[in-house]
């Protein structure tokens, strides 16, 4: 069977695993820099902006500004109100979404090359001349509330505001970037002026760009686009150390599967061992159906649909995560064979077939994610907000496979911590106490 | 501000289909299985699809939930494979697997490096014919198919009150029953059920091979007729037909109250005719209709109830055509903070009654045209989309012209095929209303 494994890894390793991507770095006339991928076979192009910081940014007692800010970009801008930015976005087929995650703001357009340069104006306006006029304010606000409420009935959602408020405490990544009913309700036009300035400035913008344009095209799109931002904008929040304390926190929720969420400390993607950590994540429980945890509480014992783990590399702390659901009178039994599945992967290791099957799969799907221009776009700009060199897609099977068996066992010896793997579980769970 | 649209929505948006004719090519086995390939040389990828003619509407009563059940099943063992090792044996080869079940159709996929195709075809074929279950397999997986319904159903008030509204609308006709099972059928569904179901409808005259990506399609041909054509077709196959709905004599409500419901809304869906093959005209309008009514801000339902006035946060209008029975057309009001359920529903229905008196707005109708022919640009960004349009018009009663013809359907739609749509179809006499709310919310706010 080895030997079979060994030929299949020798066949994929010969695949192009460039998959025709040829990234060229483009700097404007103005100073912005993207990375573009030309792709000419289909009149459209795939753009991707993030701002980093993101909801993180909100400044004391604003907590949900820089939410409800995003929220209104696409709701008046420069002329037009509300309703004639989206007619006038329609006119064009142009797709602009905007989002907010804990540590960018992120767009993403798409927009034909027959009407381009009418495209990237009205999306100017959005991003440098947004109106914030009074009653979308108000119309977005009673959405956001609507969220916020919603939130607070969610199993799901309640766990992950628990484990977010037990893990990261007072650091803005420990409370939901929406806000909270009271802070929502009490944002002011001047705040979310405030959250803009601080959040959509040049010092923080990447890009990326997937289509038909020509790198000179895209310079001056470029300046065009974003180079009326300011230059600066608010400074970034502190690193937070998590806290793991190990144990179960249960919240009481009356609702027939519980919902949980478990973590410990991880890892940055900047640390040499992140390779090795992630191989081991993909073994326990990051591969799909043939993951330890997966084979273990699902295949084996049928206690849930699913179960995951996942390294989380968020810009001012790296967790180790997962989450399952299991019904009320079952989910102790979940619970108990994740921890002894922690502790296995940590006390025995892994094998060889294990890392060897991480690894063909791996670095197999690796290509498969470069099929279109939105999702090259989306890894593009993924790689440098994560510092990746340009030429890293070429290297990246290369940082697989050079991490060995004993590589991995280390890692697990030194990360996996049992004794710190803390619990979340929200619904009336059986047979476990806090 | 879409987020609202998820947390409320597990329905389908406008239709966009791709005219991608070049792309595709399309051919029958010998033993009547039929084969789409669609190119895509970007990328050394490609997707490989088997569609069954089968989905959970097929199911006999009193076994709800089988479909789902056995399309788990089908990654245990068979013949030549141990349990479990189809899925392994994809992710050896670099790639990603899975399936999925729905009304009419049950559908399994493999991502993955193009050069493996012949080893998909292989494993996908051979578990056609060759599936071997145990009472084993039965009972582990028929835990997680509950723990399933679990997730997506019981612990969401909104998932629960979708479920009773369907029930409410069809009578007889088996879209009443959930795709996952009613919770106490899905319970006793054993390994005769799963087989029963599998012998039935898992054969090459009933299925759809769909081959998206860096493929040649004599190249697919080749294949298909290798592993594919070498199965026998079930000559007891038979006629897809099943029990059709009464007429409707009264309207139908329903007030459904669960504590875990912070956010109420009224929720109102039509039965509606589906796209038919060679006859796609009326369903062509009511996607038009959908997208003028409910389709996002510009829309009508949206210019009267959030910002003419602020009755609503959020409202919406969706219609699917592709069904093989027929479908619905729904509107969706979420009132805002202080605005009861009755006035959003009357707010709700007044602008509905208003849009059909004004007409229709040529510049929105442009609009949405506009948007329309670009979505077929946009949509050869993404073969897999194409080719899962392709899977569930061909499950679905529709042909390979019939997708094809779609795009020239519905940019030849007119204002008057609207309003005569809409005429016929909003008739709250055909349709269920319904209220989510919370144990504790007063019926008149």
């Amino acid at each position: 069977m080895t030997r079979v494994l060994a030929v299949l890894a020798a066949l994929l390793l010969a695949l192009p695993a460039r998959a025709g991507v040829e990234i060229k770095e483009v700097t404007s006339p103005g100073g912005i820099t993207a990375w573009l991928v030309e792709e000419h076979s289909i009149p459209f192009v795939a753009l991707e902006l993030r701002f980093r910081g993101g909801g993180s940014l909100d400044a004391p007692g604003k907590r949900g500004a820089t939410n409800l800010m995003v929220g209104l970009l696409e709701e008046g801008a420069g002329d037009l109100d509300a309703r004639g930015f989206a007619r006038a976005s329609e006119e064009l087929a142009a797709s602009f979404r905007y989002n907010v995650h804990d540590d960018a703001v992120t767009v993403s357009a798409k927009f034909l090359t027959e009407n381009r340069d009418q495209a990237v104006a009205l999306l100017r306006e959005s991003l440098v001349n947004p109106r914030f006029d009074e009653d979308a304010i108000n119309r977005v606000r009673a959405q956001v509330l609507s969220s916020i409420r919603s939130d607070e009935r969610d199993p799901q959602a309640i766990a992950g505001r628990r484990f977010d408020a037990l893990v990261y405490g007072d650091h803005p990544y420990g409370s939901p970037l929406d806000g909270t009913l009271e802070s929502v309700g009490a944002l002011t036009r001047d705040d979310i002026v405030a959250a803009h300035q601080g959040a959509l400035a040049r010092d923080r913008l990447y890009v990326s760009v997937v289509g038909d344009i020509t790198a000179e095209d895209l310079g001056a799109l470029l300046d065009t686009l974003v180079g009326d931002l300011p230059e600066t904008g608010a400074p970034m929040p502190a690193e937070v150390t998590p806290r793991f304390e190990g144990g179960m926190t249960i919240v009481d929720f009356d609702t027939p599967q519980s919902v949980v969420m478990f973590g410990q400390p991880g890892i940055a993607f900047e640390d040499p061992d992140y390779f090795a950590a992630y191989l081991l994540n993909v073994i326990l429980g990051g591969g799909g159906f043939e993951s330890r945890l997966m084979q273990e509480v699902r295949e084996k014992r049928g206690l849930t649909y699913g179960v995951y783990s996942y390294l989380v590399d968020k810009d001012q702390a790296d967790i180790w995560m997962g989450s399952v659901a299991s019904a009320n009178d079952r989910v102790a039994q979940a619970i108990e064979v994740i921890r002894a599945e922690w502790a296995r992967a940590r006390d025995q290791g892994v094998t060889a077939e294990e890392l060897d099957l991480a690894k063909t799969y791996l670095t197999g799907a690796y290509p498969l994610r470069f099929d279109g221009n939105g999702p090259i776009a989306n890894i593009m700009v993924g790689m440098q907000m994560s510092g990746m060199p340009i030429d890293y897609i070429e290297t990246r099977n290369d940082r697989v496979n050079a991490v060995t068996l004993d590589d991995v066992n280390r890692v697990a010896r030194a990360l996996l911590d049992p004794g710190k793997l803390s619990f979340v579980v929200v619904g009336r769970p059986q047979g476990l106490s806090n | 501000m879409l987020r609202i649209l998820t947390m409320l929505s597990a329905l389908v948006a406008l239709a966009t289909v791709a005219r991608a004719d070049d792309q595709v090519t399309h051919f029958t086995l010998d033993n009547g299985m039929e084969v789409v390939v669609i190119e895509d040389h970007r990328a050394p990828v490609v997707v490989h699809m088997v569609w069954y003619r089968a989905g959970s509407a097929d199911e006999k009563p009193g076994v709800s939930g089988v479909a789902h059940f056995l399309e788990h099943l089908l990654f245990k063992g068979t013949d030549t494979l141990a349990p479990g090792e189809f899925s392994r044996t994809v992710a050896r080869n670099g790639g990603n697997d899975n399936a999925f079940t729905s009304f009419d159709y049950t559908a399994y996929y493999q991502r993955v490096a193009a050069d493996r195709l012949e080893l998909m075809m292989k494993m996908e074929s051979d578990r056609m014919v060759n599936l071997r279950l145990d009472e084993g397999d039965i009972a582990t997986e028929r835990a997680v198919i509950i723990e399933e319904r679990n997730m997506r159903t019981e612990n969401s008030p909104s998932a629960l009150f979708r479920e009773q509204k369907r029930a409410a609308q069809y009578l007889n006709h088996r879209y009443g029953v959930p795709v996952i099972g009613w919770r106490h059928e899905m319970e006793g569904l054993d390994l005769k059920a799963a087989l029963d179901y599998y012998k039935q409808y898992y054969a090459p005259n009933n299925a759809i091979l769909v081959v998206a990506g860096d493929v040649q399609p004599d190249d697919v041909r080749a294949l298909a007729e290798k592993y594919y054509g070498a199965l026998p077709a079930n000559p007891d196959l038979g006629a897809r037909t099943r029990p059709s709905e009464p007429r409707q004599m009264a309207e139908r409500r329903m007030v459904f109250r669960d504590a875990r419901v912070a956010q109420p809304y009224v929720s109102r869906s039509y039965i509606a005719p589906e796209r038919d093959s060679g006859a796609q005209e009326k369903a062509a309008a009511l996607t038009m209709l959908a997208e003028l009514l409910g389709g996002g801000t510009t829309s009508y339902l949206a210019e009267k109830l959030q910002f003419e006035t602020q009755t609503a946060v959020y409202t919406a209008a969706f219609y699917d055509g592709l069904s093989l029975d027929d479908s619905t057309f729904s509107l969706i009001a979420v009132p805002a903070d202080g605005v009861s359920l009755q006035q959003a529903e009357d707010a709700m229905d007044a602008a509905v009654k208003q849009f059909i008196a004004d007409g229709i707005d040529p510049q929105d109708l442009d609009r949405i045209k506009m948007q329309l022919r670009a979505a077929q640009i946009y949509a050869r960004d993404d073969v897999e989309r194409l080719a899962n349009r392709y899977g569930q018009a061909l499950t679905q009663g529709l042909t390979v012209a019939d997708v094809q013809a779609w795009p020239d359907i519905l940019q030849a739609v007119t204002a008057d095929d609207i309003l005569s749509a809409a005429q016929e179809v909003l008739d709250r006499d055909k349709a269920v209303t319904g209220w989510l709310m919370s144990k504790e919310q007063e019926m008149t706010q």
